[in-house]
C-alpha cells in the first residue's frame, strides 16, 4: 500500500494501524513551538529586563530551559505532543505504540543537535524522507514514531440506499474498493463520483452519471448487511 | 456475518468501552462524585481484549473502513492506559545516583578510556606546549579572546574567572546554560559515527589546555588555577562523559555486533542516555561551583587547590566504587 501507516503488534496479538506524520506537518509543528517559546521568552524578557543580573540569570535560565526541556517535557507530561504538536493534531509515540517517557523523549529531543545539522533540520529531513516512518535520527534513537492523534473518528457514512446484490461473486479487494467508494461518494462532486463509478462498467451495467454511483452505493449497502 | 449485524451484536460492548475511556480521560483518577458508568474499572482489562477481538474480526470480515478506524483508535487508547502508565519514582532517582549511574560509567570503561584520552590528551600536551611557547596560542585563539581571558584571570581582579560587573547568579546561569549545551552537542553528534564527539572532545581539550597553559606561562597561573580548580572535577569529569555517551552511540553504528545497526543503535541509546543524565547533574553541580565558589578571592588558593584535589578524588572514588554492592 502506499498508505503512510506503521503496524504495531500489541500482547492481544493484534496489529494497531497508526497513521505516521510526514515532514511538513512536523515542521510546522516545530515552527509554532518555535513562536510559542519566542514569546514566552520576550515575555520573560520583559519582566526580567528591569532586574538586572539577577534578570539575565532568570534570562539565561529560561533559554536553556525552552530550548532543551521544552519539548521533553510537553512529550512526557500532555500526551505526547507539544502544543505545536497538538495544534497540528501529531503525538510521539514508542514503536511499541506505548506513551513516550523520560528516556525515549530526552532521546530524540537531544538529538536534535544533530538533525539540525548542517542548517534547519536538513540531515533530519534527509533521514525522514528515506525511511517509511519518517523518523528523524532522534526518532531511530529513541525508538520512537510521530503519528496523528485521531481521537474522534468518523462516523460510519456509507449513504442508505435500497441493496441490490451484485450480478456475481465480489472478491474481498473488490468489496472493499465498493465499500471505499461508497464511503466517499458523499464527500465527492456528483460527476467526480459518477466519472469514477463508471469506471466498474461490469457492476454498473452502463449506467452513467448518478445512475451509475447510486448503483455502487446500492451494492455497498448489501454488502455490509443492509436489508 | 454482516455488518450491520456485527454492530447490531456488539454496538452496546463498543459503546460502553469508548465511554469508559471518555469517562477516564474527563475525570482523571480525581472526581469520583462523576456518575458511574456501566464498566468497572476492573473490568476493563477484559472488556479491552474483547475490543480487541472484534478489531480483529472486523479486520478478517473486511467492513467498512470507518469501523475498523473506530476499533482501531478505541484499542489503541486502551493500549494506551494499559501498558502505558508506569509512573517514575522518586525513589529511582536515588537509586540512580547511588548505583546505576556509577555502575552504567564503569559497564563502558573503554569508552570512559578513549574519550579522557581525546580531550585530556590534547588538554595536557597543550599545557607543556605552551608552556615552552607560549605565542602558540594565536594559532587557536583570536587576539581579542586572549586579551579578555588574560583580564578575566589578572591577579589584580578581586574575583577570578569574571568580569567586574558580573554577578555570581548571572554567572551560573551562564555556564548552564553553555556548558550543558557543548556537552549536549558532544552527545549528539555521536551519532554521525563517532566523528562530531570526537570534534567536539578534541577541540574543547585544545582550547581549554591552550588557556590554562598561555595562562600559567604569562604569569596568571594563580588565580587561573584556583578559579578553576573547585570545578574542574565535575566539569572536566561531565564533558568526558558526554563524550562517552556520543561515542556508544557511534560505535553502535560502527561496529552492531551480529544485531541491525537501527536495533544497536536503539540498544546503545538507553546506557548512553543514563551517562547523559548524569552528566547533566554533574554540568548543573559544576555550574554551581563555578559561579559561587570559584570566584572568591577571601580564600587562600591553597585551600582552593585542596577542595579541588578533594573534589577529584571524590568523583573518583563515586565512579570506582559506588553501587558495587550486591542488593539491588
Amino acid at each position: 500500500m502506499l498508505d503512510t501507516t506503521a503496524r504495531i503488534g500489541t500482547p492481544e496479538g493484534i496489529e494497531l494501524t497508526l497513521r505516521v506524520a510526514g515532514p511538513v506537518p512536523r515542521a510546522l509543528a516545530w515552527v509554532l513551538d518555535l513562536l510559542i517559546r519566542g514569546v514566552i521568552l520576550v515575555a520573560i524578557g520583559f519582566g526580567a529586563g528591569a532586574l538586572g543580573q539577577f534578570g539575565a540569570a532568570v534570562m539565561l535560565l529560561s533559554m536553556f530551559l525552552l530550548e532543551w526541556l521544552y519539548p521533553a517535557w510537553f512529550e512526557v507530561n500532555w500526551s505526547g505532543s507539544t502544543p505545536g504538536k497538538r495544534a497540528l493534531g501529531l503525538m510521539v509515540l514508542h514503536d511499541d505504540g506505548t506513551p513516550v517517557r523520560w528516556s525515549a523523549a530526552l532521546t530524540r529531543n537531544l538529538l536534535r543537535a544533530l538533525d539540525f545539522l548542517p542548517f534547519m533540520y536538513f540531515l533530519g529531513y534527509c533521514a525522514m524522507v528515506s525511511n517509511r516512518d519518517f523518523k528523524r535520527l532522534g526518532d531511530f534513537a529513541a525508538n520512537t514514531l510521530v503519528v496523528y492523534r485521531d481521537e474522534k473518528p468518523r462516523p460510519l457514512t456509507i449513504p442508505e440506499a435500497a441493496p441490490f446484490a451484485p450480478p456475481f461473486q465480489l472478491s474481498a479487494a473488490e468489496q472493499r474498493t465498493v465499500l471505499d467508494f461508497a464511503e466517499r461518494s458523499a464527500r465527492l462532486t456528483p460527476e467526480r463520483s459518477a466519472e469514477l463509478a463508471e469506471i466498474a462498467s461490469s457492476l454498473t451495467a452502463g449506467r452513467s452519471g448518478d445512475a451509475a454511483t447510486g448503483r455502487l452505493v446500492a451494492l455497498a449497502n448489501h454488502l455490509i448487511g443492509r436489508r | 456475518m454482516k455488518q450491520a449485524a456485527f454492530e447490531q451484536r456488539y454496538g452496546g460492548e463498543i459503546v460502553r468501552f469508548e465511554s469508559w475511556l471518555e469517562h477516564k480521560r474527563a475525570t482523571g483518577k480525581r472526581d469520583p462524585t462523576r456518575p458511574v458508568i456501566a464498566l468497572a474499572d476492573v473490568d476493563m482489562p477484559s472488556a479491552y481484549r474483547r475490543i480487541c477481538q472484534l478489531l480483529a474480526l472486523a479486520r478478517d470480515r473486511q467492513y467498512s473502513p470507518d469501523l475498523i478506524d473506530r476499533l482501531n483508535q478505541l484499542v489503541l487508547r486502551g493500549h494506551h492506559l494499559l501498558y502505558g502508565a508506569r509512573g517514575g519514582h522518586p525513589a529511582r532517582v536515588l537509586k540512580f545516583l547511588a548505583a546505576d549511574f556509577p555502575r552504567v560509567v564503569r559497564d563502558e570503561w573503554r569508552l570512559v578510556a578513549a574519550s579522557t584520552l581525546l580531550f585530556f590528551g590534547p588538554l595536557l600536551g597543550m599545557i607543556a606546549a605552551l608552556a615552552v611557547y607560549p605565542d602558540f596560542i594565536y594559532y587557536l585563539l583570536d587576539p581579542r579572546q586572549v586579551a579578555q581571558y588574560q583580564d578575566m584571570y589578572d591577579p589584580s581582579n578581586p574575583r577570578l574567572g569574571m568580569r567586574e560587573s558580573d554577578d555570581n547568579l548571572m554567572m551560573f546561569a551562564f555556564y548552564i546554560w553553555n556548558n550543558v549545551k557543548i556537552g549536549f552537542q558532544t552527545f549528539a553528534t555521536g551519532m554521525a559515527f563517532g566523528l562530531g564527539t570526537i570534534f567536539y572532545l578534541l577541540s574543547n581539550g585544545l582550547t581549554i589546555g591552550a588557556v590554562a597553559g598561555y595562562l600559567t606561562a604569562v604569569g596568571h597561573g594563580v588565580p587561573f588555577w584556583s578559579f578553576v580548580s573547585g570545578h574542574s572535577a565535575m566539569e572536566l569529569g561531565a564533558i568526558v562523559l558526554s563524550g562517552v555517551a556520543g561515542l556508544k552511540l557511534g560505535g553502535a553504528l560502527i561496529a552492531p555486533r551480529g544485531l541491525s545497526r537501527k536495533a544497536a543503535l536503539v540498544q546503545a541509546a538507553r546506557p548512553a542516555v543514563k551517562v547523559m543524565y548524569g552528566a547533566a547533574l554533574m554540568f548543573l553541580i559544576a555550574a554551581f561551583i563555578e559561579g559561587f565558589w570559584s570566584p572568591l578571592t577571601t580564600l587562600p588558593p591553597t585551600t582552593k587547590y585542596a577542595v579541588g584535589i578533594s573534589m577529584w578524588l571524590a568523583v573518583l572514588l563515586y565512579f570506582l566504587f559506588a553501587g558495587r554492592g550486591r542488593g539491588n
